[in-house]
């Protein structure tokens, strides 16, 4: 089953992608206020875009 | 829609246009004499009325310059009028198909009307032309919606969205011309799959630009679904299709991979193009559609975002199920038979939040057909991700493998969960992109839920009698312990239910027929939303543009 050590590593590699941006989600405060963002999908006003703003999370996390 | 690029933008498109033709006549060209040729003439063909629009609009005036205040929706309203057409197209051959199975004298006896060639055009057609448009389309609303960004850019999700429909095409009339890699959905060859690359690696692209200008600090969890299913779909599609080509001047090439190498290597595609494509992504669609739809935040949030790393977790390792009792070894089925039931908790998890979510909004459910759509695609979600894992479990296997009963799970997750999820969300959108007050009919609405419902119900328990069937007749054996029934016995039992399946998809065709219908009806005979602001605006491009079909 050669294809396995083929296959088995790009499962890994795969998984390590996804532990990755789970990590960097959690760094990032993702999961700081579920509530509010589940909500905060109805607040679309008028259905537009917000004026441009760079959004630099990690910088307004730490204190 | 040309008027609303930029110069420069237009200029971009028509070079890349021109590109695309210049590939399509070096095939054609350098193909002569083989079916690749004649695919290449498909390219022409498609790409020839693009650019010629192009050259016509080249010198259209500027767009309105305050069009950043808006969001882009032009690709998402053609991407919607796209995914109705393949519906009703995949849909109508799945039709012709299934009847053929009833009447083989549906068959006409030409080589491209064989089974083994309309076939795949169904099952493309409905999966990546119906689905895979629905994705893009409503994908590009849900990023820019929940990151309260415009897309960074003009071209590139038309690039996306064109380039896709290309592939989708050449696909399509490959299989009529015998073009075929004899890959379950993966079938096209090598010249197109090149070519999806590129536009995939270009969804991507758009998709994590448009996430990294986003004016919300947090990523809505609909987007985590949307991106692992455009990051997954490229890595398994690349490797699936891993061949080398017979001649650079031919469509036909020789997979890397032999044998059971390349069972494994096609059903580890086969099921997680189930898990990404047919799941993740329609997920996304749920989880962003059906609260909005219904005005209530999904019922728990964390679990959510917790199904959704169960899922990306879990399924990786799920498709050596395919291969139960075959010369796979042995510990790699039991692998892939317990990651399957395990994961049933992430997936009943998606479908228990959707449905809890709808409780004590049940009214809103009981008079809105579109929100009954996602409802009941909840419920088949959850039906169908029981079912699957049941069907994983290697003895349950050994009675459903190769019978109906596979089919009728399929399309238990295609019809109920897929299409149905989809519907509802394009009744949502429609509406609310085109700037009407509501669909057309919500009398249209009811009735192609009722016949969606009617035609899944009636194609998925008449698989689930006809494989249960077959699978017993194959292993009754008589007193001297020979095989108690030939296969035609099987076929001559299997008659009444392939009728009834043809009945079942009739319906739900013309349930899909309705809607298309509708979804017209509503861009070229709605009255203009005008909302009531209690603020003045000024923005000219914030204005609802054009409909894509006026």
């Amino acid at each position: 089953m050669s294809i396995l050590s083929l296959l088995i590593p790009i499962a890994i590699f795969m998984g390590l992608i996804g532990l990755g941006a789970f990590f960097w989600s959690l760094r990032n405060g993702q999961f700081e206020d579920l509530e509010g963002d589940a909500e905060r999908i109805f607040c679309d006003g008028d259905d537009r875009p917000l004026p441009a703003r760079r959004y630099n999370s990690t910088k307004e996390q730490q204190p | 829609m040309i008027s609303g690029l930029t110069a420069s933008e237009r200029r971009i498109a028509l070079t890349i246009t021109i590109a695309v033709l210049f590939g399509g006549l070096l095939m054609a060209a350098a193909g002569h004499g083989d079916p690749m040729g004649m695919q290449g003439w498909v390219v022409i063909l498609f790409a020839a009325p693009i650019g010629f629009l192009l050259m016509q609009g080249l010198d259209a005036p500027e767009p309105p310059e305050d069009r950043f205040e808006s969001y882009y929706d032009d690709p998402t309203r053609a991407g919607i009028l796209i995914s109705m057409v393949w519906a009703v197209i995949g849909m109508a051959v799945g039709l012709w198909v299934a009847s053929m199975l009833a009447w083989p004298n549906l068959r006409f006896d030409a080589a491209w009307s064989s089974f083994g060639r309309v076939r795949p055009v169904h099952t493309s057609g409905v999966i990546f032309g119906f689905g895979g448009n629905a994705l893009i389309a409503t994908s590009f609303h849900v990023m820019q919606r929940t990151s309260r960004a415009r897309m960074p850019n003009q071209v590139l999700p038309w690039f996306v969205l064109i380039g896709f429909n290309l592939f989708c095409i050449v696909a399509a009339s490959g299989y009529l011309m015998g073009i075929t890699q004899s890959k379950e959905y993966a079938e096209p060859e090598w010249y197109a799959d090149i070519w999806l690359v590129v536009v995939w690696v270009s969804y991507f692209i758009l998709y994590m630009r448009t996430l990294a200008r986003r004016n919300e600090p947090h990523i809505y969890v609909a987007n985590w679904y949307y991106l692992a299913f455009i990051l997954v779909v490229a890595i398994l599609h690349i490797v699936n299709n891993l061949a080398v080509p017979a001649s650079l001047t031919g469509a036909k090439s020789y997979s890397a991979f032999s044998g059971v190498q390349d069972a494994m290597t096609q059903w580890w595609y086969g099921h997680n193009a189930v898990a990404f494509f047919l799941t993740s992504g329609f997920l996304g669609m749920l989880y962003y559609f059906l609260p909005k739809r219904a005005e209530r935040p999904i019922y728990s949030y964390r679990l959510s975002i917790l199904s959704f790393w169960g899922i990306v977790f879990f399924y990786m390792w799920a498709g050596s199920h395919h291969l139960h009792y075959t010369a796979l070894p042995h510990w790699v089925q039991t692998l892939g038979m317990t990651f399957s039931v395990m994961l049933l908790v992430p997936s009943w998890a998606s479908a228990g939040n959707a449905l809890m979510t709808l409780n004590g909004a049940w009214h809103k459910v009981r008079d809105d057909a579109t929100l009954r759509f996602m409802m009941v695609a909840a419920v088949f979600y959850g039906l169908s991700t029981f079912e699957g894992s049941f069907m994983a479990i290697r003895p349950v296997n050994g009675l459903s493998h190769y019978t109906d009963w596979t089919v009728g799970h399929v399309h238990a997750g295609a019809m109920g969960w897929v299409a149905l999820i989809t519907f509802g969300s394009i009744y949502a959108l429609t509406p609310l992109l085109w700037r009407r007050e509501s669909m057309y009919s919500w009398k249209a609405v009811e009735l192609h839920f009722w016949l969606a419902l009617s035609g899944t119900i009636i194609y998925v328990f008449a698989m689930w009698n006809s494989g249960v069937i077959q699978g017993l007749m194959w292993r009754t054996y008589g007193e001297s312990g020979t095989l108690k029934f030939s296969f035609l016995e099987s076929m001559v039992a299997m008659h009444p239910y392939y009728v009834a399946r043809a009945l079942g998809g009739l319906l739900f065709l013309i349930g899909a027929c309705v809607g298309l219908w509708n979804v017209v009806m509503t861009i070229r005979h709605m009255p203009r939303f005008v909302p009531q602001l209690d603020y003045p605006t000024s923005s000219e491009a914030s204005e609802p543009a054009l409909p894509a079909a006026e």
